[in-house]
């Protein structure tokens, strides 16, 4: 399989985007932000419809909308009591700008699926080299703001107490997730790329105590979700997308059943 | 005994509403005050005022030169499902890559606030009173001269409540760490506490605690 140059390509590609989505979603988790990481799959799939209006690679149109998105949404639900409505206004928008900017470049259903549910011929060598220096940007980014972003996602009240500046390390973070999101879509695809954001992190929280473990718990089961999903899709000729998904989720509802059974007994 | 904090003709309004105004006090180096008054009156805001999270209609306050602070707030939000240990917990005031200092500084103050031995369990599964503990933990590990704490009893069984006092009474004794104990339970203060501030009316006034007759009203 690795004598062919795309698989080549969608392994590096996906092993970085495991790394990056599995680190970026232990904060997801941790600071609730499911909804938030849903909401920016589908602002990247407007952003990916406008770059192929453009012309230009669909990577940078979801970069540009995902961190527009991100610090908007951030902002809206910050200031509003009715956080959940503001992301659905916002999230209803972009879908319908990305609907419209589908229409209008004239591009094939073919392309609009592409974008929506991923594909592994999607990265070529160039891209990979985008998606591994986003990747790097991403975790270096998470690393400098580790501490006060650990105290302020896991315990928002004390960070608040000990003078951490929340606000801040809240909208470096919104960088970061928009940032994972849009490297992310290039494999899994924007409709699901929510998936390596939530679930590794969230089957994670039943299995580590500490963040290193945690992180490095919910790296790993996004590593063997596409991973395996890639083996599956290349021989299977089915999409990539559909294994990465019913993996994550296999891995998370056993987790979750062990975790009740043992609290149980 | 020199002051530690010195409160002058502090004053907030939100709006209209007048929390509370004049307010003047001084707290000793090495003193243990409760501050009580009825729910709504306001123990909270000035405690997020001296904390520098809000900001004061008027009057000012000074801590003396080299003060270290150390804030137990009231509510965390810590489910079932929180999934850090006790010592990570604690550690989250602290860089994640971990000296063989901070790792001894948190040991310590695990130690300290007993619960060495069940550092592993998760926060979301221990109970009232260790939390309570583990907050008091984390605070500590900036080796605070002054420590406040808000309504840190509130919802603890009486047996918990007795072994936080006690921790709290020996962090003053032994480590000489001044406490600023924000309740309402007049009687837990007559016992552990050596001076009160009443926050009541607008206002507040202060002394001994065995000389405390508040009202209430």
């Amino acid at each position: 399989m690795f004598a062919y140059g795309f698989m080549r390509n969608a392994f590096l590609a996906s092993t970085f985007i495991a790394i990056t989505c599995g680190a970026v979603g232990v904060y997801v988790v941790a600071r609730n932000f499911s909804f938030l990481a849903h909401t920016l799959s589908e602002i990247g799939f407007a952003g990916a419809a406008f770059a192929v209006w453009l012309g230009i690679a669909p990577l940078w149109g979801m970069l540009i909308f995902t961190l527009l998105g991100s610090i908007s949404v951030g902002e809206l639900s910050m200031h509003s009591d009715q956080k959940e409505s503001a992301i659905s206004a916002i999230s209803a928008l972009f879908i319908g700008l990305g609907v419209l900017f589908l229409a209008i470049s004239g591009a094939n259903s073919n392309y609009a699926t592409n974008i929506l549910f991923g594909s592994i011929i999607g990265v070529d060598k160039q891209g990979v080299i985008h998606l591994v220096v986003l990747s790097i940007i991403v975790l270096l980014l998470i690393f400098a703001i580790q501490r006060p972003l650990n105290f302020d996602s896991f315990d928002h009240i004390g960070a608040l107490a000990h003078g951490v500046k929340s606000g801040l390390v809240g909208v470096i973070f919104l960088i970061a997730l928009a940032m994972s999101v849009s490297i992310g879509a290039q494999i899994v695809g924007s409709l699901l790329v929510f998936i390596l954001l939530t679930l590794p992190p969230a089957t994670a929280c039943y299995i580590g105590r500490t963040i290193p473990t945690m992180i490095a718990w919910s790296v790993f089961f996004a590593l063997i979700g596409v991973w395996a999903g890639l083996y599956l899709g290349f021989i299977t000729n089915l999409p990539v997308t559909f294994f990465i998904a019913v993996i994550e989720v296999a891995i998370y509802l056993i987790t979750y059943f062990v975790h009740v059974v043992r609290h149980n007994l | 005994m020199e002051d530690i904090l010195e409160v002058k003709d502090l004053a907030m309004r939100f709006d209209k509403k007048t929390v509370f105004k004049n307010v003047n006090f001084k707290l000793k180096k090495g003193s243990m005050t409760a501050l009580l008054g009825p729910n709504g009156t306001g123990k909270t805001t000035l405690i997020n005022i001296l904390m520098k999270l809000l900001v004061p209609s008027n009057g000012s306050f000074k801590f003396s030169a080299d003060v270290s602070l150390g804030y137990v707030p009231q509510f965390r939000n810590i489910d079932a499902e929180y999934p850090l240990s006790i010592e990570a917990f604690v550690g989250l005031n602290a860089p994640v890559i971990k000296t063989d200092k901070t790792k001894r500084a948190i040991k310590r103050q695990l130690e300290e606030t007993h619960l060495l031995g069940i550092k592993d369990t998760r926060m979301g599964e221990a109970s009232g009173g260790q939390k309570q503990r583990a907050y008091l933990a984390q605070a500590l590990l900036d080796n605070p001269d002054m420590i406040i704490l808000d309504e840190a009893t509130a919802s603890l069984d009486p047996t918990a409540k007795e072994e936080l006092m006690g921790l709290i009474k020996h962090l003053n004794q032994k480590h000489k760490i001044t406490v600023l104990f924000v309740t309402h339970d007049v009687p837990l203060a007559k016992k552990y506490m050596k001076d009160y501030l009443y926050l009541n009316h607008g206002t507040i006034q202060q002394g001994k605690m065995d000389e405390f007759k508040g009202d209430y009203e």
